[in-house]
């Protein structure tokens, strides 16, 4: 992708994610249980979508790429991981926060938090396997069979989870009400920023793994001659 | 003047190549070649077993637990143990065919990837089963529980989570066998991917090595239990070939 559409898709995210900010702090009005910290799900629930979106973009590319071994899906499949990865990490840091505020911990073994954590770890370990994998063809075979794997366990992970947990008395549990249509709203806007900037931050990622199988031929060859 | 080499008939030379063997046949004698190396060398088992038992004294006396403690203990320690005892031997597994090019030599034998994936995993099931009673026996020991009482039910569900155990573990054994940080590697990614699995485990041995019955809200974990299995089971079937060969 040109340089100059990175840059206006940039943009284009910072005006949104500006005027969304502008209406989830000064227009919305508080939460009638919560007060103001419910604003914090205009950025945790649409990190979460856009984590999720990544990790089964990087199946259909992991699988893609065993099908074809064209390392491009592979560097698509790395670069959608990472970027899901950071929005995941998000989601579960905003959770926190706003655990500490309304259940007063920082962290309960709830099943949606456990399973957030459970997806976090399994990413995680998909991008330290891709570290230890020292030839490229390698490691995009070994890292896509274990991308398969992980994208076939969670929603495996997420059934098990909410098993386990309801097996035990839950402290906190957020009353599953209706939400406000202004709120529902603004949740599906504010998405629409996060995944502009996630989109920008796949192409510059994609853009270091090309340049990167750039280099490794360069040298390569230099080692020929 | 040299007479002219004649190739052989068509119907020779097939007679003379060696039969490929059927799936079932493949997988058997792998596993079979697999157990008959490990109960001569015993480097895994040995390892695997000291392990579990000094793990299972050391929490019988760093916990000293109470009856009721260990009601609410047994699940999860002997699953801890089982995992990490899976790990020594599932590390071994593939490690053993490095030397000699072995893995090689057998990814070009005539039995087929997947086959051999699965006289591998078959193999590996076996020992550590056998690991497994041995913990168990130590456990009913130490903790002075009653695991004999439901013995039929509780080796059917530890047989259930140490096959998920195997399924992954060995999968994973195959793919990161070439890698520098392997021992370290295979847990951290088997772990994870084993969450579920383990924790039906964990629910269902709890009270069956106390020889408590099962509550009959169970059949949940049992079932959860079985369909980790299956579909990890035909997953790995159908990437053994990708993650073996390449």
């Amino acid at each position: 992708m040109r340089e100059k559409t990175l840059i206006v898709l940039c943009i284009v995210a910072a005006i949104l994610l500006a005027h969304n900010l502008y209406v989830i702090l000064l227009v919305l009005p508080d939460e009638v249980a919560q007060g103001p910290i419910f604003r914090i799900i205009f950025l945790h629930v649409p990190a979460a979508w856009t984590a999720f979106l990544g990790f089964l973009a990087a199946a259909v590319a992991s699988a893609l790429y065993l099908v074809r071994k064209d390392l491009r899906y592979d560097a698509f499949a790395v670069a959608v991981t990472e970027v899901g990865l950071a929005f995941a990490a998000a989601n579960l840091v905003t959770g926190m926060i706003w655990a500490r505020i309304i259940w007063g911990i920082w962290w309960t073994w709830d099943a949606r938090l456990t399973s957030m954590l459970v997806c976090w770890l399994l990413y995680a370990g998909y991008l330290m396997l891709r570290h230890a994998v020292e030839e490229p063809t390698q490691r995009a075979r070994i890292a896509a069979v274990f991308s398969i794997f992980a994208s076939v366990d969670v929603p495996i992970v997420f059934f098990s989870i909410r098993w386990w947990r309801t097996q035990h008395p839950q402290p906190v549990v957020w009353g599953g009400g209706s939400m406000d249509p202004a709120y529902w709203n603004m949740l599906f806007l504010n998405w629409v920023p996060l995944l502009l900037l996630g989109m920008v931050m796949v192409v510059i990622r994609l853009r270091q793994e090309r340049r990167q199988r750039e280099l490794e031929a360069l040298r390569r060859m230099a080692h020929a001659l | 003047m040299r007479a002219p080499v004649k190739s052989p008939p068509e119907t020779a030379r097939r007679a003379a190549a060696p039969a490929r063997p059927g799936f079932v046949r493949g997988a058997l004698t792998i596993a079979a070649k697999d157990l008959r190396a490990e109960l001569r060398t015993k480097e895994a088992l040995n390892a695997s077993l000291a392990f579990s038992v000094v793990i299972l004294l050391l929490f019988s006396f760093a916990f000293d637990p109470t009856a009721e403690q260990t009601r609410a203990l047994a699940g999860g320690l002997l699953w801890l143990v089982f995992a990490f005892a899976g790990a020594l031997i599932l590390n071994r597994s593939f490690a053993r065919e490095l030397p000699n090019d072995c893995l090689d030599a057998l990814i070009a034998s005539p039995v087929s990837a997947p086959a051999l994936y699965l006289g591998k995993a078959l193999a590996n099931w076996v020992l550590l089963m056998a690991v497994e009673m041995v913990s168990l026996a130590v456990f009913g020991i130490f903790y002075n529980a009653a695991w004999t009482r439901r013995f039929g039910l509780l080796v059917g569900v530890v047989a259930l989570g140490t096959w998920a155990l195997t399924v992954v573990g060995t999968l994973f054994s195959a793919l990161t066998v070439n890698l520098r940080l392997r021992e370290l590697m295979l847990p951290l990614l088997v772990y994870p991917v084993l969450i579920p699995a383990l924790l039906a485990a964990i629910q269902l041995s709890g009270p069956l090595a106390l020889g408590e019955p099962l509550a009959s809200d169970m059949m949940v974990w049992l079932r959860l239990l079985a369909g980790f299995n299956l579909i990890f089971t035909a997953l790995a079937l159908t990437l053994a070939e990708t993650a073996l060969v390449g």
